[in-house]
């Protein structure tokens, strides 16, 4: 009777299903915490993570002290970007300052300035950053070589005859506004859900393993395949939940919308759970206890994951056999599909190759799984 | 003194049983500052360029080899269509689109404005706006050579210039590396001492061990020092072995005090192992101390300005940093290592890592109940 064996199997398996449901919601104070961290998490550094410069501490050194000194570094701190902290007299000072970085750079204007950017045409600015925090010292720099170039331009405009400068016209494309949120909400999605999925499956693994319980599962007749699929199944559905109160927080906080298919975005996200989860259920296979289980999946794979996926820093910035390392971390790929989706809006086509890859994880994760699924305890 | 003497060694064993930990403790910080250091760079190169050149004039060329000349952009593609033009950027293949339009060059040859179309990338906004600022740059020289060209024709003035120099102390050539280790390091420090910490104390709890300490005269603060301090050495370790290797590889430079270095790194972990203690004194289950952890460490590195600068966080989240330990371990680390600053100047950050140490460890004390 082959059917009755099959129903019976799925009775058998729905029964644990339903154990592994009433295990989670009988530990309230772990499921506020699953569905509070994620959120409250999106919401801190929607706000908090963002590489702009507002108000960047700067002294200046003006050695000429003329009109055109005072104009430009009027025109240096109105902008939004920068705030005088000090006004400096001598050279010495300028190691006394930057040592209380308090002050991440100073501007210093030669003697004579305005005089030699008149008589001479030519008139040099330096800059001096503190470049112990090299991000912002070169943000600096650029901010206000940007400045400046402005006010070259002005000064330029003023003398030559406007008719002959090449204008280029600009559009930014699908960020008009030049919001972080674009670049930071997707990764930190990406970073949450993959910690999350990894941790919550590799914990309760290892748990049954450390006390005890893994050989009354094991000496029932639910096969491993059962087995891993029950445990996997309650926490896809928490996590899909989850992800989808993640995408409305971050489309009425941050009004990030949604470009593409939702449906599209949503079958994504659901395949970068499964990925994570399978990988959770590999770790736990690895490990004995919950500790190692935590330290793989947290020590391991948090820095890694924020630093080599593309969410803070892009990997073509990076020495190339990076972009080899960075290869076998999925979160790159959930990147690449997640920002094409929500922000570019853009269709199956173009995200084919990442959610292949997703899948042959998924797949390689689950197969080294059940292969290493041990029935017997040592 | 004896008690607490005892009860490290306990500790001690307990950790270094398990043969898994006792190498990963060591192993994976080091490999994981090894791989990640050289790895982050806020350096842009190589922004991708496409070009639709309509014009195909010797004006338009010239703007195109001038920035193919920069090693700031590469010309990957060029097209006629617009259309694959915006493919080829959803795809990410290209980072910015330069249009020429046709008349450009018999426009600007006149003598008339001419103009240039450009699409930007702008999902990250830094990158896009600095991009754009190259790009401006380069067209910038291209006028200023057109000008110059056109006016020495007729009269020779020069055009008053701003020029701007940079210079970088402490780190002359912007090195990533010497900024981005002490950070790594101090976070993978502070990574293991409050994982494993928390779960230790959590563990005892769990499997019921803690009540055979509770029915023993250990005070309550012996136990919660005992369960500090081998954590406080393995960070350490960690801390030396990173520095020596970071010394040795990536020639870090090494300015200030290292005495200064390891006072301020110890008394940043005793802040964060009691705040790891506080938080599993009431947790029930490894699993509930593990999220809650994973939710500080989150915060409190993300927000710690290692990765984005503390400065550009509204004024809410910089308040908050106040209480966040790991700001002031980063700021000692970096300014001790880098600029050779003395106790002086940092002597804000050590009292404050003071103050929050204490509050914690006082709080894990007090918050632990010798009785079930």
């Amino acid at each position: 009777m082959p059917d009755r064996e099959i129903t019976k199997a799925m009775k058998r398996f729905l029964g644990f299903v339903k154990k592994e449901f009433l295990h989670i919601f009988r530990d309230f104070r772990t499921l506020i915490i699953l569905f509070g961290i994620p959120a409250a998490q999106i919401l801190l550094f929607g706000y908090v993570v963002s590489n702009d410069i507002k108000n960047a501490g700067v002294a200046f050194l003006d050695l000429s002290k003329d009109e055109i000194t005072q104009k430009i570094s009027d025109k240096i701190c109105s902008s939004g970007f920068f705030t005088r902290t000090e006004n400096l007299l001598t050279y010495n000072d300028i190691d006394k300052v930057l040592r209380k970085s308090k002050t991440k750079a100073v501007f210093v204007f030669e003697k004579n300035f305005g005089h030699n950017l008149i008589s001479e045409g030519k008139a040099t600015l330096s800059i001096i950053a503190d470049g112990s925090e090299p991000n912002m010292a070169t943000l600096i720099t650029n901010y206000a070589t940007a400045i400046i170039a402005d006010f070259n331009r002005e000064l330029a405009g003023t003398m030559v005859s406007q008719n002959l400068i090449v204008q280029p016209e600009v559009r930014m494309f699908y960020n008009p506004a030049l919001k972080g949120h674009f670049m930071f909400v997707p990764g930190v999605i990406t970073l949450i859900m993959i910690l999350i999925c990894a941790l919550m499956t590799s914990v309760t693994i290892t748990r049954e393993k450390e006390f005890g319980t893994m050989e009354v599962l094991l000496v029932s007749p639910l096969k491993p395949v059962q087995i891993i699929l029950g445990k996997v199944t309650p926490y896809f559905l928490l996590s899909f939940i989850n992800i989808i109160v993640i995408l409305l927080l971050s489309w009425l906080v941050f009004g990030l919308p949604v470009k593409g298919n939702l449906f599209l975005l949503l079958a994504e996200c659901m395949l970068y759970i499964l990925m994570s989860l399978s990988l959770g259920i590999l770790i736990s296979i690895i490990s004995k206890t919950m500790q190692q289980a935590i330290f793989i999946s947290m020590i391991g794979m948090m820095l890694p994951t924020i630093l080599l996926s593309g969410f803070i820093f892009p990997i073509e910035n990076m020495p190339k056999i990076y972009g080899w390392i960075s290869a076998v971390l999925p979160p790159r790929y959930f990147i690449v599909i997640i920002k094409n989706i929500m922000i570019k809006g853009t269709g199956f086509l173009y995200v084919w190759k990442e959610t292949l890859i997703l899948i042959t994880f998924t797949l390689a994760f689950i197969g080294l799984s059940i292969r290493n699924f041990k029935i017997r305890l040592q | 003194m004896r008690t607490i003497f005892y009860l490290i060694r306990k500790e001690f064993i307990q950790i270094f049983r398990d043969k898994f930990i006792g190498k990963a403790i060591f192993g994976v910080p080091i490999v994981q500052m090894l791989i990640l250091v050289p790895a982050v760079t806020f350096e842009i190169q190589n922004v991708k360029l496409c070009i639709i050149d309509r014009d195909m004039t010797t004006e338009s060329r010239e703007l195109v080899n001038q920035l193919e000349g920069s090693t700031f952009f590469k010309v990957r593609f060029s097209t006629f269509s617009e259309q694959e033009a915006n493919n080829l950027m959803a795809r990410g293949k290209c980072d910015l689109v330069l249009q020429i339009p046709s008349d450009f060059g018999k426009e600007t040859g006149k003598g008339n404005p001419g103009r240039l179309l450009v699409s930007v990338n702008a999902i990250n906004a830094v990158n896009a706006q600095l991009s754009w600022a190259y790009l401006n740059g380069v067209i910038r020289d291209y006028n200023m050579n057109i000008i110059a060209e056109n006016i020495s024709r007729q009269s020779f003035t020069p055009v008053p210039q701003i020029q701007v120099t940079n210079r970088y102390w402490y780190n002359e050539l912007l090195n990533y590396k010497y900024y981005m280790l002490p950070g790594i390091l101090g976070i993978l420090v502070t990574a293991i001492g409050f994982l494993l910490a928390g779960i230790n104390l959590v563990k005892e709890k769990e499997v019921g061990t803690i009540e055979q300490i509770n029915v023993t005269p250990v005070k309550k603060y012996h136990f919660i020092i005992a369960k500090m301090i081998p954590f406080l050495i393995i960070g350490l370790i960690d801390l030396a072995i990173g520095l020596i290797l970071g010394k040795l590889l990536f020639n870090i430079p090494f300015e200030g005090s290292i005495a200064l270095l390891f006072l301020g790194s110890a008394i940043f972990m005793v802040g964060i192992l009691g705040l790891a203690l506080f938080i599993s004194t009431f947790s029930a289950t490894q699993q509930q101390f593990m999220f809650i952890a994973f939710f500080c460490m989150i915060i409190f590195i993300l927000m710690s300005g290692i990765f984005t600068p503390l400065e550009s966080m509204p004024v809410w989240a910089q308040k908050f940093d106040l209480i966040n330990p790991v700001v002031y371990v980063m700021r000692i680390n970096r300014m001790v290592m880098l600029k050779g600053s003395t106790f002086a100047d940092i002597s804000r950050e050590i009292y404050s890592l003071i103050v929050i140490s204490i509050a914690f460890t006082t709080l894990a004390v007090n918050r632990y109940r010798k009785t079930a």
